[in-house]
């Protein structure tokens, strides 16, 4: 391919396609892009995208359930669909490289780690012989700023943090000096402040060895300063590709615009808009374009057929029917002088929290915790994991089992460890909203059966009020009367979260505790809950405590914040000042640490 | 092997792990799991498991062949043609006009003592099986639930009565009491039951720290409405399971024990003791050995099919439901 | 808590379980009968016999004088006397236990590496015709009571089908069952039969999971050899689960051998439990009982020392 070689293009997909096996249902399809030499390609979808499938696909491997049905891949000249056997084991680590999502399960927990370091050598049959490896070895575990002492090397990967597990996986994808890396979501599940080092390695290995990189993330704020250019994935097709800066700059594809505007900033407005329902799953697809039931700009001709792929300039393509109009649309919300102004701070307490020291068994966990959450506003918890943030969110909603030394209060009064303990009128005044809308429904009831618990604990009603009350509930959320007939199964991330909030405001409760509710969430679904909070803050006057490990999103819902650290409060003020003039040397670390997009947009 | 089994009585261990394609993707891939039932239905979660082992040829098949030993062995008796006590001919003729399958080693029909022989086996069975399911589910929920202490010490109290195989805890009180019925029933059941505490208490344990067990909790619900209102339910699927499995050992424990002549008596006609007592006349005449025997392997076999089959229903539940 | 720590407590452990085992047979046999002379003797007994006899047995002595006396007969080997043969029980047993033992072990090498094989094959080559035929044959095998599959290999190999093996193994007193090998294989093969399919299933169900985890996805995406992935890689993390249920299995054959031992006319200790239990042999009950709980205690014992020392996560967590 000369023309390949003269522009420097490293690997060329062309029209890839991956289907369910057996069915042949399409999972991602007419995917297609080039990859420059020494150039990050960001690979950016939400659930349902299909953009995990078309990552190992690069590789020519799919897990038991799907297959590749059809598609051009090239890298280096040689084709890699078409590939078995030892030349595709060849390329495998050779030539193009994996790094997964979550290094704990990818490395073997039975081997040591040097062995798992030292076989990808053996396997492409690096150095001739035990000491020029051994060398290497040392060498690639340099690059990733991990020690390579023996005792070291001898560890299992249990006895390795998330950190350093990924670092090895990034070693390891290194080690043969491969043409392209392919990264999963590599720092889901790390700590920000890890995760900043992890890209920051990532970084330098792609610059300094040339290696072009594709990196798949569903969250654009942590790849806007690694990568070169971006391919938004939605519903298995590509809809947009171009140069970071032309596509954060003003978008040609309408999902691009509304996910560049859920994506909590430092700086920008405050106001966070998400994207109104939710991705279709696989196999319901609609006919047209995909994401048309969402768009705001849609018209007749886009629920009918699937827009082509359009040039708006050599780099950048879209596929959209008004792309054209499209790219000269304002950005979605305004800036942040247009935001209202934020409210001012009160002095009353509605749960006060006084010298609060609490254990884990036997392990304290939390060391002298003061802070107060005040009527009708919101308090933010922001730490990382290990701080203690979740447990003090606990002990307030009575559901830590451990022992507590310290004044709980609530309205005054001293609150009872134990939810069990607290009289109905308590109870009710105090919800829990849990992380995991997955976990948090229980399977095998009703929508209706659910949220009908906190009701006929709580209330005494007639089978009308009650189906009454069940209605308005639902309303509060923007859910629809049909879903109380539905199981969580049936229902997306999104809405069954929003069912978790509604469980919650069954009780008309006075003080909501979200623990991380967004953190399983998709960006853009993300920030629809935050409006809903916000919403419901404002219209129910509710106060909050909120949880989340994200300091952008603090400023879209909260007045006060409060960073944690290790079981201590490291700095407490209001959100504004916090962010603007952080006095702790670990908010400070935190802020420049927490990835974003506005290096780009500003 | 019917007389005891691996603890580790994870129900996938007995299915066959085989994954139907097209339902098989689940969490491998970002989406939305599509909804296996459309639209406003109530679901009762075993109707669900029982509906869909009923999609497997497995189930079809196990409940055919169980169904018809079970067909043989309650309307039997209203099909023999001779009493199981007379003696119609010399020991261990060969078939003929009276005596189709011939005759034993008393000279009583073959085929009356076959189509008495199996009620005992199935009733007692049966049984023995739902005490130790009460019993076994009862101790494993309170364990489960309860806290560590008293988990333990449970779960210590059952460890002893594990260490004997069943037949050998069953057989030593017999040594004791005597080959009684009713002894017989109550021991099976008592053995099964610490097993099914075992898987009970597992499973309870890990529904325990999910969150909406949680999400009850902090409402302020019982201690045993969370047991029976958000746990219960969520296991019912695996106890199935685990009755099934359940119910092959009994068949095979409570024959096993006719067979070794401490369950029912001689002159019953039960097919455990039919095969033992006629065995000597294996190379004489086979049917009186091969007959019970073809018809124990048989209904074993289909209540183990069956079994399966509802274990890999369940599994594909709780795949769909992210369970 | 280092290695020799965590043996001697689980040991100590055994050792608790296995005092708590001889309460409740002793209670079970001593305590439950209500006069034990009398149940042994029968109705018909004399007020002489039965006086002699509780005399012989200590019966007027207090349980719990009873029960400690027996259980230091039992720390020192010294089991009591049978009721049925008069003699020292120990010395009955010995020839008997001899020979159980050879039963059990030799079914126990083949069926273990046997079921590891079929097991490990079935879950590479899923739904392909080795791992569906072998399904079938295993779900049949598993389904069957022992001395089923017993008696189908009596039909089949001894008297209607073929005439290979002798249905009967009784072996000449005084000689041991290694010495007359074609006795041992009927024997041997029901008890291999019976055990397996169980090892063989759990074996293919870890391998089954192994094989789709995420770090064996990972070694294929490395380039690594299938053979380096399969024996390397694979199989170490999936024989752990499965040591736990091959211990168990091999556990359950402590109990097997009682009824397949009846069906064979084997002299073990299974067929002697058999006959001591219609003769209302208490003493020699008692001691098989507890020979049994023994082996079945000390298996599981065994199969904990094994899991942990095979999963690396464990055992550095002792340092």
């Amino acid at each position: 391919m000369s023309e390949g070689v003269a522009n420097n293009i490293v690997m060329t997909v062309r029209d890839l396609r991956i289907e369910l096996d057996p069915s042949g249902t399409e999972i991602d399809d007419e995917v297609s892009f080039e990859l420059h030499q020494g150039e990050v390609l960001g690979l950016v979808g939400e659930s349902a995208s299909g953009k995990t499938t078309a990552a190992t696909a690069l590789l020519n491997f799919q897990r038991r359930g799907a297959r590749i049905g059809s598609g051009l891949i090239e890298i280096a000249g040689k084709s890699v669909l078409t590939s078995s056997g030892s030349a595709l084991r060849q390329l495998r680590g050779g030539v193009i490289s994996y790094v997964p999502q979550d290094p704990g399960s990818a490395l073997n927990p039975a081997l040591r780690i040097g062995r798992q370091l030292r076989e990808i050598l053996i396997a492409h049959s690096f150095g001739s012989g035990d000491a020029e490896r051994t060398e290497r070895v040392k060498e690639m575990m340099a690059e990733v700023l991990l020690p390579s002492d023996r005792e070291f090397l001898r560890r299992y990967p249990h006895q390795l943090s998330g950190g350093q597990q990924q670092r090895v996986t990034l070693a390891m994808a290194f080690a043969c000096r491969p043409s392209v890396i392919v990264l999963d979501e590599p720092t889901t599940g790390l700590d920000v402040t890890t995760q900043a080092h992890v890209l920051d390695t990532i970084r330098v290995l792609t610059r300094s060895h040339h290696v072009a990189a594709v990196y798949v993330t569903h969250d654009l704020a942590v790849v806007a300063n690694l990568v070169d250019r971006v391919a938004v994935m939605y519903a298995g097709r590509v809809v947009e590709i171009g140069s970071k800066n032309e596509l954060f700059g003003g978008a040609s594809h309408p999902y691009t615009r509304r996910l560049l505007a859920a994506i909590p900033t430092i700086a920008g407005s405050r106001v966070l808009r998400g994207i109104p329902g939710f991705a279709p799953p696989l196999g319901r697809r609609p006919a047209g374009c995909p994401f048309a039931p969402r768009c705001d700009q849609a018209i007749d001709r886009c629920r009918a057929s699937m827009p082509p792929e359009t040039r708006v300039n050599a780099e950048h393509h879209v596929r959209c029917w008004r792309a054209e109009e499209v790219a000269h649309l304002p950005a979605v919300g305004g800036d942040a002088g247009e935001d209202e102004a934020r409210e001012a701070v009160g002095e009353e307490e509605i749960v006060a929290v006084r010298g609060v020291t609490a254990w884990y068994a036997s392990l304290e966990v939390l060391h002298d915790i003061d802070i107060t959450v005040r009527p009708h506003q919101c308090l933010a918890l922001v730490g990382e994991s290990g701080s203690g943030k979740t447990t003090l969110a606990r002990c307030i909603a009575g559901l830590h089992p451990f022992k507590i030394v310290g004044d709980i209060a609530f309205e005054g009064s001293p609150l009872p460890r134990g939810a069990r303990q607290r009289p109905i009128p308590i109870r009710r005044a105090i919800q829990y909203v849990f992380q995991n809308p997955y976990s948090s429904l229980h399977p095998r009831k009703t929508i209706a059966q659910i949220l009908s618990q906190p009701l006929t604990i709580f209330f005494d009603l007639s089978r009308d009020q009650r189906e009454q009350r069940l209605s308005r509930i639902l309303g509060l959320v923007a859910l629809d009367d049909s879903l109380l007939g539905r199981y969580p199964d049936q229902l997306s991330g999104g809405e069954r979260q929003r069912v978790a909030i509604a469980r919650a405001l069954a009780a008309e409760p006075k003080v909501l505790v979200c623990d991380e509710v967004t953190s399983w969430l998709d960006v853009s679904v993300q920030a629809a809950i935050i409006e809903l909070l916000v919403k419901l803050q404002n219209e129910m006057g509710l106060s909050m405590l909120f949880v989340t490990h994200n300091l952008a999103l603090v400023r879209s819902i909260a007045q006060e914040v409060a960073v944690m650290s290790e079981g201590r409060i490291v700095e407490y003020g209001e959100v504004d000042e916090v962010l603007a003039n952080p006095q702790a040397d670990y908010t400070r670390q935190l802020l420049s640490d927490t990835p974003t997009i506005e290096s780009v947009t500003a | 092997m019917s007389g005891t089994e691996p603890q580790a009585s994870d129900p996938r261990l007995y299915g066959l792990g085989l994954e139907l394609s097209e339902e098989g993707i689940g969490t491998s891939f970002e989406e939305v799991p599509a909804p296996r039932t459309q639209g406003a239905r109530r679901r009762r979660e075993w109707v669900q498991l029982l509906r869909d082992a009923l999609r497997y040829r497995r189930t079809q098949v196990g409940l055919g062949l169980a169904g018809f030993i079970v067909f043989i062995a309650a309307l039997g008796p209203l099909l023999a043609p001779h009493s199981p006590y007379i003696f119609i001919g010399a020991p261990f003729d060969a078939p003929s006009a009276i005596a189709r399958l011939g005759t034993d080693n008393l000279g009583r029909d073959v085929l009356s003592r076959v189509l008495y022989g199996g009620r005992s086996v199935l009733t007692l069975a049966l049984l023995a099986t739902a005490i130790g399911m009460i019993l076994g589910v009862s101790f494993g929920l309170f364990a489960g639930y309860a806290r560590d202490t008293i988990d333990d010490a449970i779960m210590r109290l059952l460890d002893v009565l594990l260490a004997f195989p069943q037949i050998v805890f069953v057989l030593l009180l017999v040594s004791v009491l005597g080959p009684r019925l009713w002894l017989i029933v109550l021991c099976v059941g008592l053995t099964h039951a610490p097993r099914i505490a075992r898987v009970t208490r597992g499973a309870a344990l890990e529904v325990k720290e999910r969150d909406f067990v949680k999400a009850a909790e902090s409402l302020g619900v019982s201690r045993l409405k969370i047991l029976s209102g958000e746990i219960l339910p969520m296991i019912t699927s695996p106890l199935l399971v685990e009755f099934g499995l359940r119910l092959t050992y009994s068949i095979g424990l409570i024959a096993a024990l006719s067979f070794l002549g401490f369950g029912l008596q001689p002159p019953s006609a039960d097919w455990g003791l039919m095969i033992n007592e006629n065995r000597i006349g294996l190379v004489i005449q086979p049917y009186s050995v091969f007959v019970p025997v073809v018809l124990i392997a048989v209904l074993t076999i289909g209540v183990n099919l069956a079994t399966d089959g509802l274990a890999r229903a369940m599994i594909g539940i709780e795949r769909d439901t992210g369970a | 808590m280092g290695l020799a720590k965590l043996v001697l407590r689980r040991l100590a452990l055994g050792v608790l379980t296995l005092f708590l085992v001889s309460l409740v047979v002793f209670g079970a046999t001593q305590a439950l009968t209500g006069d034990t002379a009398r149940a042994i003797l029968g109705k018909e007994a004399t007020p002489e016999r039965l006086t002699t006899l509780r005399e012989q047995l200590g019966l007027n002595r207090s349980k719990t004088t009873q029960y400690l006396s027996w259980l230091k007969g039992v720390t020192v080997g010294d089991l009591g006397t049978s009721l049925a043969q008069g003699t020292s029980v120990t010395s009955a047993l010995s020839f008997r236990l001899r020979n159980s033992a050879v039963l059990v072990l030799v079914a126990a090498l083949i069926s273990v590496p046997l079921s590891i094989l079929i097991g490990a094959w079935s879950a590479y080559r899923r739904d392909r015709p080795f791992d569906v035929s072998h399904s079938i044959v295993s779900l049949t095998l598993a389904s069957l009571p022992e001395f089923v599959i017993g008696i189908l290999l009596i039909i089949l190999l001894s008297t209607q089908v073929f005439h290979i093996f002798p249905a009967i193994s009784r072996i000449p007193s005084g000689s041991s069952a290694w010495n007359q090998p074609d006795r041992l294989v009927l024997p041997v093969l029901a008890l291999v039969l019976s055990v397996q399919p169980y090892i063989s299933r759990i074996l293919r169900a870890s391998m089954i999971d192994v094989l789709e985890s995420d770090y064996i996805q990972m070694a294929r995406l490395k380039g690594l050899k299938e053979w380096t992935v399969v024996a390397w890689h694979a199989l170490p993390n999936g024989l752990a689960p499965a040591v736990q249920a091959t211990a168990i299995s091999l556990a359950w054959l402590a109990g097997g051998v009682v009824v397949i031992e009846y069906l064979f006319a084997f002299p073990g200790i299974g067929s002697l439990y058999v006959d001591a239990i219609a003769n209302r042999d208490l003493p020699v009950v008692q001691a098989i009982t507890m020979i049994i709980a023994a082996l079945y205690i000390g298996l599981n014992l065994v199969a904990d020392i094994i899991t942990i020392l095979i999963s690396p996560r464990l055992r550095t967590s002792l340092r």
